[in-house]
């Protein structure tokens, strides 16, 4: 108990910055926004392409949204010192990551719950069903899981900004292809049984890599 | 004396193995004389997976035991790994322009999972040469390592089911494969395994001159 207490003050904390400057926030919102748009004019605005290419559309936005989201995570720590103070806290570096994991994916569940309706309105399309929203959650979880560790990485590196993609990209590819294809089977009707091949290997990631990360993130920060 | 005999034996069997490979195994029915290069392709792709199981392990050593030898084990594995993997997807695409009509077939999972880990291979270099210090390069490259080890399961599963298909079985349990054809594949693989270790060697005793080098400079400033 003592654990998620500790936890959740980190994660508060983040939330608390976020809510008095909604930097972040409203940045990667604008941002998904753009890119729904631009992928319109590159498609094309046909509803019967638009059908067909709406799951790699959506995952697309949510994966770039998701690197410019992970990359505010420790860019402002870093910038105004907070990294060490957050280190010469009396707490676990596993609480430290588990804190940035809840804040990360606070962030990028309210940017995709904003950026849900707004694909399904655009798009005409039903994306607003439960299977697409338990996908999203899930696979949002792999993506903050796998993004908070290269995150906290990325930040000690000259280039910073650049490097957190070319970490991340690869890394997700699985369950990226998961998300779509689950997306693609719901949009085209299918019931969950269809679904939970995918749905599993999407929390398998999400198991596995929570396990392995919180083992090695205690390397990742050490001064 | 002893890398001298070992570069010698693998020299005698990559000779073995090209002589197979040309001459002793028959030309296959279907696909004809092109074929052959499916004994090259094979060895290539089982060390791109050899030698980042290395570079894996050897960080996974390094990150509990903070010895320099292991992360000097990983980064040469790496180095060696990433142009195995590199020559695989190339002799892959040179395979698939004949057989298949295209360089590249975006359903053949194997393909696909060797391009991904060839840019995982690419996201160590890059974590370990961006790093801020030169010691926490070797904590990102090895961390990099760790996650792309633990990932490269699922990456095979996911473009495996991503097509539709069941995981195909292994080589050597395809029952359609002539003896021949099988021990020349085999044949090959040692000999490919045999360099593999051969280039090892030589990179960690490069890194460790490196490092020498490294220490008279600083003692000569």
């Amino acid at each position: 108990m003592k654990f998620w207490s500790k936890v959740i003050t980190i994660a508060w904390k983040d939330a608390l910055s976020e809510m008095r400057t909604k930097e972040t926030i409203s940045a990667v919102l604008v941002f998904t926004l753009l890119v729904i748009v631009i992928f319109n004019f590159a498609f094309g605005a046909n509803q019967e392409v638009m059908t067909v290419v709406a799951p790699g559309i959506l995952w697309t936005t949510f994966v770039f949204a998701g690197v410019l989201s992970l990359n505010r995570a420790f860019i402002p720590e870093k910038e105004q010192g907070c990294l060490e103070g957050l280190m010469a806290c009396p707490v676990n570096r596993e609480v430290i990551y588990t804190g940035k994991v809840m804040s990360n994916l606070f962030f990028m569940l309210i940017v995709e719950s904003i950026a849900l309706p707004i694909f399904a309105f655009l798009f005409n399309l039903p994306v607003l069903s439960p299977q697409i929203i338990v996908i999203a959650v899930v696979t949002t979880i792999g993506f903050v899981t796998v993004g908070t560790l290269f995150s906290a990485l990325a930040v000690n590196t000259k280039a910073r900004e650049m490097v957190l993609p070319i970490l991340f990209l690869p890394i997700v590819i699985p369950i990226l292809i998961g998300a779509v294809k689950a997306s693609e089977l719901t949009l085209a009707g299918q019931s969950w049984n269809d679904l939970a091949l995918w749905l599993q290997i999407i929390v398998a990631f999400n198991v596995i890599f929570l396990v392995v990360s919180l083992l090695i993130f205690d390397s990742v920060i050490a001064e | 004396m002893k890398r001298n005999a070992l570069l010698m034996l693998s020299f005698i069997l990559m000779v073995a193995a090209l002589y197979l490979i040309f001459i002793y195994v028959p030309t296959e029915s279907k696909m004809g004389v092109v074929q052959r290069i499916f004994y090259l392709m094979v060895p290539m792709g089982w060390i791109a997976m050899l030698a980042f199981i290395v570079t894996a392990t050897g960080s996974i050593l390094y990150l509990t035991k903070k010895s320099d030898k292991w992360d000097a084990l990983a980064h040469s594995s790496c180095e060696v790994g990433v142009v195995f993997t590199t020559l695989a997807l190339v002799t892959g695409s040179i395979w698939a322009k004949p057989v298949w009509g295209v360089w590249w077939d975006w359903g053949t999972p194997r393909l696909t999972s060797t391009l991904i880990l060839w840019f995982i291979y690419l996201a160590y270099f890059l974590a370990r040469n961006l790093a801020t210090e030169e010691y926490r390069g070797a904590t990102f490259a090895a961390v990099v390592a760790i996650i792309g080890l633990a990932d490269i399961p699922i990456i095979i599963l996911a473009t495996t089911l991503w097509q539709g298909l069941h995981p195909p079985p292994l080589i050597f349990q395809e029952g359609g494969l002539d003896p021949k054809m099988r021990f020349t594949v085999l044949m090959s693989v040692i000999a490919f395994t045999v360099l593999y270790i051969v280039l090892l060697r030589f990179r960690i005793s490069l890194r460790q001159s490196e490092a020498e080098l490294g220490t008279l400079k600083e003692l000569d400033e």
